[in-house]
């Protein structure tokens, strides 16, 4: 492996450009660039979608996005085999045309496949169909020191449970097999229910026999709309559903993208104009069913490329957590509460009711509701989410890691009981020295 | 003119290259059978099966030397003359060196001009005898005036422009068409590294674009940018005793 000294070094960021480090970044070309030992701890990236410093490699940064070949595809099975730099917008364009499509996506398409397991990213369909991982059959890992083995639930049982969702952190993930979702037609069966307040809210949620279910949830609001939501659930359509005339059920509807052409400036995002823009959002939802292209209800994000820079050039924060089902409205109130009080408020907070905890060890979801919040980088956003992390303690409740840059550290341990059992499997396979991030580094991981 | 039906099938010589994947890729895409053809080829095998897979179209990898001195025996090797041929072969070299190191020299000259107009020769009198064809040129805008930074490479380049347009000249009354492609600035491994400007640089997908679209439209030269053009017109333009004294 070549030395770091020769490797450029690279302004390197998450997706909310909050932390920003400087990064050698070597390129992984062939399984075997990540397969030799370093010398000193090293990290991978996929596409950098992780939001804080997750993918930061202090000092080496290993970019996986060169390995994005496909390796074998079962037409009967809808069973994938591909590299780890493999987007998922490479899948959802190579395979919904085909009738296969992601088992579970996240709000962007464009993560890779290593990523996604990493962070073990989990989609609008949580409550049915588990995280990302669940989906995972095997996966070939690089342990950093010459050895490649592949590990399942049968073979490197432990390595593979620490690998979802183990942000990066017991090896180079280089190639995996995906099990597909059959579809039918590239379009989604949307039914919207505005809801007046958390409550409502949090009953249309746990009562959902959607197959997608989630919570646009106005977080400015407060007193008797504390918890305003609208919640979007959503099937796969049947070709019977289209309407007449459409000649292939599965062809998807193409937009080019917007881009944002600019860092906005900071006052863009503040009080005001997120609390007049949420009031519009929910105003302008009404509740009925319709049918919509599969872009547009997985990846409204998606279509406005670079969005992050609505959030001006310092970045953003993004916090993310899960609160356990018992207790968890009494959380969500307190939470919402915090937030609406420092109206620092956010851009479409998501809500969601996740299904039973996951096999990864530092998976993210269990059992209960997670919202997901923005807010621009400031002293007073740092400060309001301190606030936030001691309420989620309370609760017992956990941060989502593929999303934070600043937890308290506290948090991590009473937050994923599992942690000795992930530390444990970095222990037996010598891991520690040799792949670190910005983030466990922080932490302590 | 008009447009040729897309080609069926296209041979890539320097297979293993970002420019030469990335166009083969968009020959797959159009519906045409791919073989990719690179020293050593075992390791090209994943890039061919992620061809079959993503396109549905048949791939596969031969083993080629770019400086092999007789490119007949290559091409009696392969099953079929294909419909186009693209070579992206190509040694960007140290200029550096090449100036110190006639062998390195040579090296960059046999990789950038020999090589691959001895095979496209070979290619055209086939092409020719049949009728019907496409040669895609993968030369550069360095070759359009020689700069102190990279002279070596540049004028390998120059040469082989020269050779294109010359077998485009010659081939013009059969039905054989010649695209010469001066891609500018791309992110590939060989530019790895460099500081290249974000506007003028093109990625590796837009070249196989281009290349395709050269190829259906029967376009002469192109560049894949098309502020390029003038770029170079005014690199071109600038008097002689004023550019030597110029580091560009």
């Amino acid at each position: 492996m070549v030395l770091d000294r020769s490797l450029p070094t690279t302004r390197l960021s998450g997706w909310s450009r909050y932390p920003v480090l400087d990064c050698a970044v070597l390129p992984v070309r062939r399984p075997e660039d990540a397969a030799m030992p370093a010398g000193h701890p090293v990290i991978a990236r996929g596409n950098g979608r992780s939001y804080g410093d997750a993918s930061l490699g202090v000092p080496t940064t290993l970019a996986m996005r060169p390995l994005d070949r496909f390796l074998a595809f079962d037409e009967a099975t809808g069973v994938l085999s591909c590299e780890a730099g493999v987007l998922l917008s490479d899948i959802v364009d190579v395979f919904t045309p085909r009738g296969w499509f992601p088992a579970v996506t996240p709000g962007t398409r464009f993560v890779t496949v290593g990523g996604a397991i990493a962070a073990d990213v989990h989609g609008k369909n949580h409550h049915g169909a588990g995280s990302f991982g669940a989906h995972v059959i095997d996966l070939d890992l690089a342990l950093g020191d010459g050895r490649i083995v592949t590990c399942s639930r049968d073979a490197e049982a432990d390595l593979f449970l620490a690998t979802l969702g183990g942000m990066g952190l017991t090896g180079v993930i280089l190639a995996a097999r995906l099990r597909l979702q059959p579809i039918r037609t590239a379009t989604i069966r949307q039914t919207t229910h505005r809801v007046a307040d958390l409550d409502g809210a949090l009953e249309r949620l746990a009562g959902s026999t959607s197959t997608y279910s989630v919570a646009w949830i106005d977080c400015l609001a407060s007193g008797a709309s504390l918890g305003r939501s609208v919640v979007m659930d959503g099937e796969h359509a049947e070709p019977e559903e289209l309407p007449a005339g459409i000649a292939d059920p599965l062809a998807r509807t193409r937009r080019r993208g917007k881009t944002v052409p600019f860092d906005f400036p900071a006052l863009a995002i503040s009080g005001p104009t997120v609390k007049a823009f949420n009031a519009l959002y929910y105003r302008r939802h009404r509740n009925g069913t319709g049918l919509v292209d599969l872009d547009s209800y997985f990846y409204p994000l998606d279509a406005l490329l670079e969005w992050h820079r609505i959030y001006g050039s310092k970045g953003f924060l993004q916090y993310q957590f899960v609160v356990p089902l018992a207790g968890a409205r009494a959380a969500l109130v307190r939470i919402l509460g915090a937030i609406a009080e420092a109206r620092s408020g956010s851009f479409l907070a998501v809500l969601k009711q996740f299904g039973p905890e996951g096999e990864g060890h530092l998976s993210f979801p269990m059992e209960g509701l997670t919202l997901a919040l923005d807010f621009p980088a400031s002293p007073d956003a740092l400060a309001l989410l301190d606030r936030l992390d001691d309420l989620v303690l309370d609760a017992g409740g956990r941060i989502y890691l593929a999303k934070d840059a600043r937890m308290k550290p506290a948090l991590l341990a009473a937050g994923y009981p599992r942690l000795p059992l992930f530390r444990a499997v970095r222990a037996r396979h010598g891991l520690e020295d040799r792949f670190q991030s910005a983030l466990s580094r922080r932490l302590g991981l | 003119m008009s447009a040729a039906t897309p080609p069926r099938s296209v041979l890539v010589l320097g297979g293993r290259s970002d420019i030469g994947l990335a166009i083969a890729h968009r020959y797959a895409a159009g519906g045409a059978s791919v073989v990719l053809a690179a020293r050593d080829p075992a390791d090209l095998a994943r890039a061919a099966t992620d061809i079959e897979i993503r396109h549905k179209v048949s791939a596969t990898v031969v083993p080629f030397d770019a400086v092999d001195p007789d490119p007949d025996r290559f091409l009696d090797s392969l099953a079929a003359l294909p419909d186009t041929v693209v070579c992206a072969v190509g040694l960007l070299g140290d200029q550096t060196r090449s100036e110190a190191d006639p062998a390195a020299a040579t090296a960059v000259m046999e990789a950038n001009y020999l090589g691959p107009a001895r095979v496209l020769g070979a290619v055209a009198n086939r092409m020719a005898a049949r009728g019907t064809g496409c040669i895609v040129g993968i030369s550069s805008v360095a070759g359009d005036r020689g700069r102190a930074s990279n002279y070596v490479y540049g004028s390998a380049k120059a040469g082989f422009t020269a050779f294109l347009s010359g077998l485009r000249n010659r081939l013009a009354r059969t039905g054989v068409h010649v695209v010469t492609v001066k891609p500018g600035f791309v992110r590939t491994r060989m530019t790895e590294g460099m500081p290249l400007p974000g506007p003028i640089t093109a990625a590796p997908a837009e070249v196989g674009e281009a290349v395709y679209r050269a190829d259906l439209k029967r376009r002469n030269t192109i560049h894949v940018r098309p502020v390029w053009r003038l770029i170079m017109l005014v690199i071109g333009a600038i008097p002689e005793p004023i550019f030597k004294r110029l580091s560009l």
